[in-house]
């Protein structure tokens, strides 16, 4: 049910961030959606991509900092409330969310999110049948 | 009567007869005085074969440049001699022993003879008088107390002055600020940074130094400061602020000083033979230009040192004074010869911080120590490189800095502002990292 995203520490420094990118664009990997949270030193930069394991072994070998985070990738639909409805669900069963982002896929809203303990979101996903997206739907 | 007469009130000098010394009579004096330890230093085997493999003997000194004939001692010797090997009297004889907190590798010890005591004590009244302390003065000590020498040595200086001496120590500012103004204290010992952070601590109590406390001296010492810093602290307190000189090995505070004229620091050469040399070379360099400052202790019973490198890096400013005093100005410390890092009177090497760095799995093997310093305070920054990013949340980076942190103190005794980078961003100069930038005004 989950998918990999790509976790990269990166520092609030110009040129850090293009040189992630570069490294990304000469493989042919293609991002599908980011998001950078900073503090005042440093920031992680959050990207899904259609390759997740070949971007991650390539940017380890340039020596960067990465991870393979396991998020949930919700699907719903375009119209107000839906997202306030799905973590409403998953908050009112005691489950966090240590990170959420969202974008638009073919016509539908994708929620992005690391939730907390992720096997209990998962049950809660089953059971009230929220749509969700797999690694498969963005090769 | 005391064995130590204090002068009248109106004498400019604690001790007219050394102070106020012809050039000639200082250097003969110090041959003299070299020559008995010489012989006294003959006592320890360590001192006795090195002089031997030399060919040194008390008769070959005729002059002091003689002095560059003697073998150079560094803190290694110390260390290597830990705790008494270098002792060069009886045991029994001894009567003090002060130690440096000896992070890396042995401690250093240094003994004192009852009469190495009183030396020192007259040293620091020598001083005190100087900048112009008095019996009727109040004198209070701001600093470290215990194995610190900045605490005893201040305490019987004071004392041996005749003021009233307030063993404060350092820390708590609100009992310190109610010491200044319930006793009446005129005169301080502190830190500089301290001092900054007293004043501070004054403004949010609403006291007004210069109505509410009769403070009108200041002796800091301890860590670098520049004479902006100096300025500064005079400007806030409404004082004169006068530099202090001193290092345990040669006793503690006491060894050089700022006069009224507040033109470098007196080194008081009836008890040390100063040289600077290139710290490369070890070749005497011309007045006025920077070198390692190089003290030989020739008045001293239990532990003279001689040719010490201090690895502080100065310079001579002049040999006569208007001040009527012919001791020898040396400059305020401009940097350290090798990497030890002197932050809030805190003597730190890199290797302290590398060693509890390197406990840290998630971290990399580089690191960055940087020095700056804002108005009033000297502060550090250490940036490490991540090894692995083990995790995509904030919460778990932050914990991390904060234990880094929390070790930091543990060895240091000092917070640093600790910043994670990723691996391979910080810099490598020929292969080998940079390890400390010091970016702090007083070395500029
Ligand atoms: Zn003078």
């Amino acid at each position: 049910m989950t998918i990999k995203q790509l976790s990269i520490f990166i520092e609030n420094k110009s040129g850090t961030l293009i040189r992630v990118l570069d490294l990304l664009s000469k493989a042919n990997i293609q991002i599908i959606a980011s998001t950078i949270a900073d503090t005042k030193d440093y920031g992680i930069f959050r990207v899904l991509c259609d390759q997740p394991t070949q971007a991650y072994l390539l940017l380890r070998e340039n020596g960067i900092n990465v991870q393979l985070a396991d998020v949930l990738a919700l699907s719903i639909d375009d119209t107000p409330g839906q997202a306030a409805d799905a973590v409403k669900s998953l908050s009112s069963e005691g489950v966090g969310i240590l990170y959420m982002y969202s974008f638009l896929w073919k016509g539908k809203g994708v929620l992005v999110m690391r939730a907390d303990p992720s096997e209990k979101a998962k049950e809660i996903i089953t059971i009230k049948k929220i749509g969700f997206l797999t690694e498969a739907d963005f090769r | 009567m005391s064995k130590f007469p204090v002068p009248d009130n109106s004498c400019e000098f604690f001790d007219q007869e050394h102070e106020s010394m012809t050039r000639e009579q200082i250097e003969a004096l110090q041959v003299e005085r070299l020559k008995e330890t010489i012989a006294r230093c003959m006592k320890n085997p360590i001192y006795k074969q090195r002089f031997e493999e030399a060919g040194i003997t008390p008769d070959s000194i005729t002059s002091v440049a003689d002095v560059r004939k003697l073998p150079f001692t560094t803190k290694q010797d110390l260390r290597e001699n830990y705790p008494f090997g270098l002792a060069c009297v009886p045991l029994k004889e001894c009567v003090r022993l002060h130690s440096s907190s000896g992070t890396t590798g042995n401690p250093t010890v240094i003994l004192h003879t009852q009469n190495d005591l009183d030396e020192w004590a007259n040293q620091v009244a020598r001083n005190l008088w100087m900048v112009g302390l008095r019996p009727d003065d109040v004198f209070q000590n701001s600093s470290g107390y215990g194995m610190f020498t900045g605490g005893l040595g201040f305490q019987y200086g004071a004392e041996r002055l005749g003021m009233l001496t307030v063993p404060a120590a350092a820390g708590n500012s609100l009992r310190q600020i109610k010491f200044i103004r319930d006793f009446g204290t005129t005169a301080l010992h502190a830190v500089p940074s301290y001092v900054t952070r007293l004043y501070e601590v004054m403004q949010e109590q609403g006291v007004d130094p210069r109505k509410d406390t009769q403070l009108k001296v200041l002796a800091i010492g301890a860590e670098p400061h520049s004479e902006e810093q100096r300025k500064r602290i005079e400007n806030m307190l409404g004082v004169k602020a006068y530099n202090s000189f001193g290092m345990s090995e040669m006793c503690g505070p006491g060894v050089g000083f700022e006069c009224k004229e507040q033109n470098g620091l007196h080194f008081w050469e009836d008890y040390y033979i100063v040289e600077i040399v290139d710290p490369e070379t070890l070749e005497p360099v011309p007045d006025g230009e920077i070198g390692e400052l190089i003290l030989t202790s020739i008045c001293r019973e239990a532990m003279p040192l001689i040719r010490y490198r201090t690895r502080d890096l100065t310079r001579v400013l002049g040999r006569t004074c208007p001040c009527g005093r012919n001791h020898i100005r040396i400059d305020r410390m401009r940097g350290r010869s090798d990497d030890m890092i002197v932050l809030r009177g805190v003597n730190i090497f890199p290797i302290q911080i590398e060693k509890i760095l390197m406990q840290f799995p998630e971290l990399a093997s580089n690191y960055l120590i940087t020095l700056t310093s804002d108005a009033d305070n000297d502060n550090m920054l250490v940036e490490v490189e991540l090894e692995e990013l083990f995790t995509d949340d904030f919460p778990r980076l932050l914990d991390l800095e904060k234990r880094i942190r929390r070790a930091l103190k543990d060895e240091i005794l000092l917070t640093p502002h600790i910043k994670l980078v990723p691996k391979g961003t910080l810099p490598v100069s020929e292969g080998k990292a940079v390890r400390v930038v010091d970016k702090r005004k007083v070395y500029q």
